[in-house]
């Protein structure tokens, strides 16, 4: 299994790279941790004529805390994430999503930026970006723009990203202390893309519900937010009426492929089941 | 067919040597290592970054070096099992746990596992059962049942650290 032939480009800064994507066009692909793209290359369903290695560029790698937002940046590692006490702080379940992403070795090269920018429905950490609500920067021929995640999926491996443009940082609201969170994620066996997955991240007040937001990975085309489900649970208990509601709401947004992790009606099935699981798990961890 | 890519010349340390060559773009780290540099060692399994027989250990991090080209490599440190001996040409406490714990069979995902359990155990030297599994993870073995490369890895952590190696109970 060789990759097809291809020329090597390795920038130190990201106006050198926008500037190689935009000379090269349509023939290079960026290339960041390698670990979607290269199989996909040895398999020549990729047979990029250049690749752009963002490795030589420093300002694309490490975490800061910016006021109430933790700006990481795209060739920031899940080993990275998973290392950093700013993470573990702010947004630990991050910490927790990583842990869940493929092995060892995978985590010392797959980078956040190429999690979330592949648009691979497969991916953990676009549901979750979703569930945060973080917003993306992104740096082309044309400047700089930011897009949220919830705007930037359109389709399988379709993303609101423009020829010549690179994801350069995510930028991730801290959690307030006290909050509750889970991801929690149904797969074969370690390294495995979810069979269906659920981010759960809410703030509990005086027993109830006050703040929910719940997003789903590979149960559609896209990563989902699931709003309707997340808004049946504000003011409950999370009582077990309410928890089969949130369920039923998420099963209704989702699309799951059939295919070797499962048929439709299962995956929607166990989707549901992750919805309540992440529930029950994140008001527990809620102070 | 495309035009074969110009080559291009890359340097790093393996195993404590400097070592260079002429690569194309394309050819991975785990060719450059076991065709160039004839330290066939390192072994490829699936090709498709599962099983971690490839597994070097790259400026401190574990990497399958099937999912990635010569040329990411440059510049860089890496250590194959062939470095794994002590510098005196002895079985390493790592080397010597596979050996005593009988922690293989055919022995292909062997040197893997080892370059793996290395770096686990400078990044954390008391790994519990759990973390060991949990670390070795991306690392397949399809005959021991990973139960002896457990023990072989708990055996070199305790003559590491000094402290008594217990079998646990059956």
């Amino acid at each position: 299994m060789i990759p097809g032939p291809f020329t090597y480009h390795r920038p130190t800064s990201v106006a050198d790279a926008i500037k190689l994507l935009g000379e090269l066009g349509d023939e290079a692909r960026p290339l960041a941790g390698g670990h979607s793209l290269i199989p996909m290359m040895k398999l020549r369903l990729a047979t990029p004529d250049h690749l752009v290695d963002l490795h030589g560029i420093g300002e694309l790698r490490g975490m800061r805390r910016d006021g109430d937002t933790v700006v990481i940046g795209a060739m920031t590692t899940q080993y990275d994430l998973l290392a950093s006490d700013t993470i573990a702080a702010a947004l630990p379940i991050l910490h927790e999503t990583a842990l869940l992403i493929a092995d060892p070795q995978v985590r010392y090269c797959g980078t956040l930026g190429g999690n979330v920018a592949n648009g691979d429905p497969g991916n953990d950490m676009p549901a979750l970006m979703m569930t945060l609500g973080a917003v993306y920067r992104l740096r082309g021929p044309g400047g700089e723009r930011e897009v949220a995640a919830a705007d930037f999926y359109q389709g399988a491996y379709f993303t609101a990203l423009e020829p010549g443009e690179i994801l350069t940082a995510v930028a991730v609201p801290a959690q307030p202390a006290g909050h509750g969170y889970a991801y929690e994620k149904l797969k074969r066996k370690i390294g495995d893309y979810a069979t269906a997955a659920a981010a759960v991240v809410l703030t509990m007040r005086g027993g109830t519900v006050a703040t929910c937001s719940i997003g789903l990975t590979n149960l559609s085309e896209t990563p989902l937010l699931a709003e309707e489900a997340a808004g049946a649970v504000i003011g409950t208990s999370l009582d077990d009426a309410a928890l089969k509601k949130a369920a039923e709401a998420a099963r209704a947004i989702m699309q799951p492929a059939g295919d070797g992790r499962g048929p439709v009606e299962y995956r929607k099935h166990v989707g549901g089941i992750m919805v309540e699981r992440a529930l029950r798990r994140a008001a527990a961890k809620a102070a | 067919m495309a035009p074969q890519a110009k080559k291009t010349q890359v340097s790093m340390k393996v195993n404590g040597v400097d070592v260079d060559g002429l690569v194309e773009p394309r050819t991975l780290l785990v060719h450059f290592i076991r065709e160039n540099l004839q330290l066939t060692g390192t072994h490829i399994g699936c090709e498709t970054t599962h099983c971690g027989a490839c597994t070097v250990d790259i400026d401190g991090m574990s990497v399958k070096s099937c999912t990635m080209f010569a040329v990411q490599a440059d510049g860089s440190e890496i250590l194959t099992v062939e470095g794994m001996a002590n510098a005196d040409g002895t079985l390493s406490a790592l080397q010597e746990g596979f050996r005593q714990m009988h922690g293989l069979q055919c022995g292909f995902c062997t040197p893997g596992m080892i370059v793996r359990a290395h770096r686990l155990l400078r990044e954390n030297p008391t790994p519990t059962e759990e973390e060991i599994r949990f670390g070795i993870s991306g690392n397949l073995c399809r005959c021991t049942g990973y139960q002896n490369i457990v023990r072989a890895i708990q055996y070199a952590a305790a003559k590491i650290n000094g402290t008594e190696f217990k079998e646990a109970a059956e």
